[in-house]
């Protein structure tokens, strides 16, 4: 591993080590590129993955405070924890569930295709789907994706043989266990899945792609890099020239350093990613760096998520198997005449029992919650990830009132729904206790809005700079040598779990980034 | 696959050290601890009679007949250390349950329900909630009661041993899934 000098200015520092960050990591080291990888997390390894639920949540979490508002569900629920994604070195890669579908071209469309809609900020990408394809293709060979490029696909699980028997009663077609970042066969160096159910405590085998144990110890072999965990970026500087030149960071014994850069990539997951430009104002940049614009924060969207739970008489055991190995893709269309604009796709789902009642149900007591307990052997389950409508006035924003363990102010973030959110949760719930009746389903319970998982668009990327942060490659309209490189650079969100989007776009800037430092651009 | 499956005693213990700790020395752990009292020697902030009107509370938030009382002893425990380090959650938890009155515990379970119905928005119901919550369904004792196996890793996952032994729905087409990677 390579050892950058605090005052080397020849340094690219990329802010977080997930999809984006630990992708985009690897791809400039292996151009030879030096590279700074700071990450606010520890490090662990499929050794130290705690298959305690609890403990495991706690070891791979994002808990510094946040506060939310807004009348979404999440506010209730969980006051405490708008979002549920990963501080630890391979980011939320680390948790994920390894779902890895494409976005659809109309979805990259969004504003043309669903038309005016009130009270949102649509916007159409700035990349047409034919452009990002390729790069699509070449995350899908990198991440070894299943049921593409000859991969096979995962086998079935008893809670797919649910899922599966209750759509094709319904009469859907598009029913499979998924495209997963999870392999089914050795392969990459790593083993295959031996449906442990243990997707979001870590993957000790391995099968599942993570940033953790793929892309950065490739870039660590490099030579290039240097990669500094319990590293917590809390500014970025620039120069009289408007163009970046440091990330001011806290170290774990909480030493405040300064690591001089060439340039800066940002991919702190779209809260954090947000919070560190508004937490970076300066004279020059009053509202924060890259937020000319005031788009910064805004347009938060975190995809249509909410839990069905089918009970049956007899035994499923949803929890042995991959967490999501299964999706109905029917749903992925734009037809109005269902009451909403956008798709959404149906996925597999199982809890572990202490995680089930705490995230999964809802809010309730007596014997009507203990009788669902009961149930937990005969329980199945699936959730939505649909595309959520983007708002100005949905966003991440800085909350001087309460401030974190560096003395910051923390995020706040804030979320209306709007009624095209709430209809199409309601569809989705509607089809999803069909599926469950339509098979015998004995009691259907339909859970809350879990914890944010998929943090998105607060830095997007837009044609026109006043929509947006970034260009069509995630660098900000108002500073070059600044780069956004997570889930928060996304457009729109679509209705496609974002990781694979956010690792083509990553492998897509970094061929940008390399091409413009050796024509001397940036 | 469908067998029960049985609690480890050191996998118990190793969970439970604290509340059963001293209490092992003979016999089956669940069994001391059943008998009511055993527990109650551990409580640091509550005294007995409030610690078994915490566990009425918690039987009544979450009603597991055949639960044992030890799972529900976990959380009593939980809720007790937690209060010996802070003083605002003592307040709360021991006002709350002075509240209840004093035979909250023999009260019967619809008394129980309406008594506790009125303090629901109180910090210290949502504070019994939660902890319940928390701790009930994470023991090894919640675990073998619920059926729920737990973590895989260490037996080879369920590749091999349930995870596709649903036989009361069609198979799914291979087309739509994929071959196991190993015979079987």
């Amino acid at each position: 591993m390579a050892h950058i000098e605090h005052k080397d200015a020849g340094a690219v520092v990329i802010i977080g080590s997930g999809a984006g960050g630990g992708t985009l990591a690897h791809e400039l080291t292996r151009r030879g590129m030096k590279v700074v990888l700071l990450e606010a997390g520890k490090r662990q390894s499929q050794e130290t993955f705690s298959q305690v639920p609890g403990e495991a949540f706690v070891q791979l979490t994002w808990l510094d405070a946040r506060t939310q508002s807004g009348n979404w569900g999440v506010a209730r629920d969980f006051p405490t924890l708008p979002a549920w994604h990963c501080k630890t070195v391979g980011g939320t890669t680390v948790h994920w569930t390894a779902s890895t579908p494409r976005l659809e071209p109309w979805e990259l469309r969004a504003k043309s295709t669903y038309g005016d809609i009130a009270s949102t900020s649509l916007i159409d990408w700035p990349i047409a789907y034919e452009e990002l394809e390729k790069y699509y293709q070449l995350a899908e060979s990198r991440m070894v994706v299943t049921r593409r490029n000859g991969v096979p696909g995962l086998p079935a699980s008893n809670n797919f043989k649910v899922m599966h028997a209750g759509a094709k009663k319904l009469g859907y077609k598009r029913v499979h266990t998924g495209h997963m970042a999870i392999n089914s066969r050795a392969s990459d160096g790593r083993g295959f899945c031996i449906q442990q159910g243990f997707c979001v405590q870590g993957c000790k085998m391995g099968a599942k792609w993570s940033t953790l144990y793929t892309e950065i110890p490739r870039a660590e072999a490099t030579g290039n890099l240097d990669l500094r965990v319990e590293a917590t970026a809390t500014r970025i500087e620039h120069g009289a020239n408007g163009r970046v030149n440091a990330v001011v960071y806290r170290d774990s014994a909480g030493r405040e350093l300064r690591q001089r850069a060439r340039l800066v990539c940002v991919a702190g997951n779209a809260i954090e990613t947000a919070r560190l430009l508004l937490l970076s104002s300066s004279s020059k940049f009053p509202q924060g760096l890259a937020n000319s614009s005031g788009q910064v924060g805004r347009n938060y969207c975190h995809q249509i998520t909410g839990f069905v739970w089918g009970i049956f008489d007899k035994p499923v055991y949803s929890w042995r198997g991959a967490t999501l190995a299964g999706v109905v893709e029917d749903e992925v269309v734009n037809d109005p005449q269902r009451g909403f604009v956008g798709g959404y796709r149906i996925e597999l789902l199982a809890l572990d029992l202490p995680t089930l009642p705490l995230v999964g149900l809802p809010y309730g007591w007596g014997r009507d919650f203990a009788s669902i307990m009961e149930s937990y052997r005969n329980m199945a389950g699936m959730f939505i990830n649909g595309e959520d409508l983007p708002r100005s006035d949905n966003r991440v924003t800085l909350n001087s009132a309460v401030k974190d363990q560096h003395g910051l102010p923390v995020a706040n973030i804030h979320v209306d729904e709007h009624a095209n959110d709430q209809a199409m949760r309601k569809h989705a719930q509607g089809q999803m206790s069909k599926m469950y009746d339509a098979v015998g389903a004995k009691r259907i319970v339909l859970g809350p809005t879990p914890p944010a998982t998929h943090n998105l668009c607060t830095a997007r990327m837009s044609a026109d700079p006043r929509d947006g942060v970034t260009n069509a490659f995630g660098q900000a309209h108002d500073i070059k040598n600044l780069f956004i490189s997570d889930g928060s650079a996304l457009s729109t969100p679509g209705a496609a779990n974002p990781t694979l989007t956010i690792v083509a776009l990553a492998l897509r800037q970094a061929e940008y980034i390399a091409a413009q430092a050796k024509a001397r651009n940036i | 696959m469908d067998q029960p499956i049985t609690v480890d005693r050191r996998e118990l213990l190793k969970a439970t050290t604290g509340l059963l700790a001293g209490l092992v020395v003979t016999g089956s752990p669940l069994a001391l601890v059943a008998r009511g009292r055993a527990w109650a020697v551990d409580l640091k902030t509550f005294t007995t009679p409030e610690g078994a009107a915490l566990m009425a509370v918690a039987r009544t938030l979450m009603p597991h007949d055949k639960l044992d009382d030890a799972a529900y002893a976990l959380v009593i425990q939980a809720i007790d250390s937690e209060a010996s380090k802070d003083e605002n959650l003592r307040k709360t938890i021991k006002e709350g349950v002075g509240a209840l009155g004093a035979d909250f515990t023999t009260r019967k379970e619809r008394e129980r329900v309406e008594l506790l119905t009125k303090v629901e928005p109180s910090g210290f119901f949502q504070t019994m909630r939660l902890k319940t919550v928390q701790v009930l369904y994470a023991s090894p004792i919640a675990y073998a009661y619920f059926g729920y196996e737990g973590e895989a890793f260490s037996k080879g996952g369920y590749l091999l041993r349930g995870f596709n032994d649903l036989r009361w729905l069609p198979e799914v087409p291979l087309d739509d899934s994929g071959a196991m990677p190993v015979g079987g």
